[in-house]
C-alpha cells in the first residue's frame, strides 16, 4: 500500500518560503491568494499484509527517528 | 600533556579540511580525521563536527548525519565531559543528535549568506574564556539555514542555565545587521548544560591564519587549550 506522510513547520513558525510564493502569486494577478505555506510530502510503499496497529506504529516511530523533526514540525498521515 | 583532537567527515562536508588544519596549527597536538562510518573514535581532548552540507542537506540539514554510524561514539565523547564543537552544519547536526536544544531554520530572508559577520559572547563558558566581555569577534557565516528556533520554554532554559554562547551584533562597519538571519534573541552558538558541546553557525576556522580577514577564530580554540 501506498503510504503519504505531509510534513508541515508548525503554525508559530516563520515559513519564509510560502511569502516568497505568495508573493510572486500576487504579482501574478492571484490577489485572493493568502497566508501561503509550504510543506513536504513524503510518500512510501509498505506491504498490503501488514496490519492497521503495525502500519500506524512504523509511520509512528519512523517519522519520530528520522522523518520529522518535533521541535518545528508536525506531520499527518493521507490516506 | 598535549591536546588531542579529532574532526569528523560526512559525505558533503566540507569545512573537514579548515578544520583539521586550524587544529593542528593551533593546538600543535594530534589530530584525526574520522569518516563518519567507523564504529571507534580516539580519546581526544575535542571533537569538532565541520561545517558543509552532510548528505546534500537532504530531508533537514544536519538529518542524516545525526543518525550515522560515529555518532554513538560522539555521544559517548560528550557523556565523558569531553569537549564537542559543532561549527554550522556540525551545530544543526548537534540539534538533530538532541544534544543540544532547538533547531535551525531557514534565513529569514531566504538568501543564503556568505560574509563577515560579528558576534560577542553572552554567557561564559569554556570555550569563550579568553574572549572578553563585549569584544566582537569578526567571524565568517556561510549558511541558509541559521535562523535559530526554539519554544519559549526551552529559551528561559538556555537564559536561566547561561547556556547562550554567543549572540550577533552590530559590527564595525555600518552595514552590519544586529541579526543577521532572524535568529531568536540573535542566537549564534549555544551550549548544552553541562558546557561542553558548543553548536556555533559562524566558522572559527575561517578566521584564525595570517592569510584570514580575521583571526579571531583563534580565541576559540585558545579558551579550550588554557
Amino acid at each position: 500500500m501506498r503510504i503519504k506522510i505531509l510534513v508541515r513547520l508548525k503554525g508559530q513558525i516563520l515559513e519564509p518560503q510560502g511569502k516568497v510564493i505568495e508573493h510572486s502569486l500576487n504579482s501574478l494577478g492571484f490577489t485572493e491568494f493568502s497566508n501561503i505555506r509550504q510543506g513536504k510530502l513524503i510518500e512510501l510503499d509498505l506491504p498490503d499484509n501488514i496490519s492497521k496497529e503495525e502500519k500506524a506504529q512504523k509511520i509512528d516511530s519512523a517519522c519520530k527517528k528520522l522523518l520529522v523533526n518535533d521541535i518545528i514540525e508536525e506531520y499527518e498521515v493521507l490516506g | 600533556m598535549s591536546f588531542k583532537s579529532a574532526v569528523i567527515t560526512f559525505p558533503g562536508s566540507n569545512c573537514d579540511r579548515d578544520a583539521l588544519c586550524y587544529l593542528k596549527d593551533l593546538t600543535k597536538g594530534e589530530v584525526h580525521n574520522i569518516w563518519h562510518e567507523e564504529t571507534s573514535l580516539p580519546k581526544v581532548d575535542l571533537v569538532i563536527l565541520p561545517g558543509g552540507f552532510s548528505f546534500g542537506d537532504y530531508l533537514r540539514s544536519g538529518a542524516m548525519a545525526s543518525k550515522s554510524k560515529i555518532i554513538d561514539e560522539v555521544v559517548k565523547h560528550a557523556n565523558d565531559n569531553r569537549y564537542l564543537l559543532g561549527i554550522c552544519n556540525g551545530f544543526q547536526i548537534l540539534t538533530e543528535i538532541g544534544l543540544l536544544e532547538g533547531a535551525l531554520i531557514r534565513n529569514k530572508k531566504l538568501k543564503f549568506l556568505g560574509k563577515n559577520c560579528f558576534i560577542k559572547k553572552k554567557f561564559k563558558n569554556n570555550f569563550n574564556l579568553s574572549i572578553k566581555d563585549n569584544q566582537i569577534l569578526q567571524i565568517p557565516v556561510a549558511h541558509n539555514e541559521g535562523n535559530f528556533y526554539c519554544d519559549s520554554e526551552t529559551l528561559n532554559l538556555l537564559k536561566n542555565n547561561e547556556q547562550i554562547a554567543f549572540e550577533y551584533c552590530k559590527g564595525e562597519f555600518s552595514n552590519t545587521e544586529e541579526n543577521i538571519n532572524g535568529s531568536l534573541e540573535a542566537i549564534a552558538g549555544i551550549t548544552n548544560k553541562k558546557k561542553n558541546v558548543l553548536g556555533m553557525m559562524p566558522h572559527p576556522e575561517r578566521a584564525y591564519s595570517d592569510f584570514h580577514q580575521s583571526q579571531d577564530g583563534r580565541l576559540i580554540i585558545e579558551s579550550l587549550i588554557s
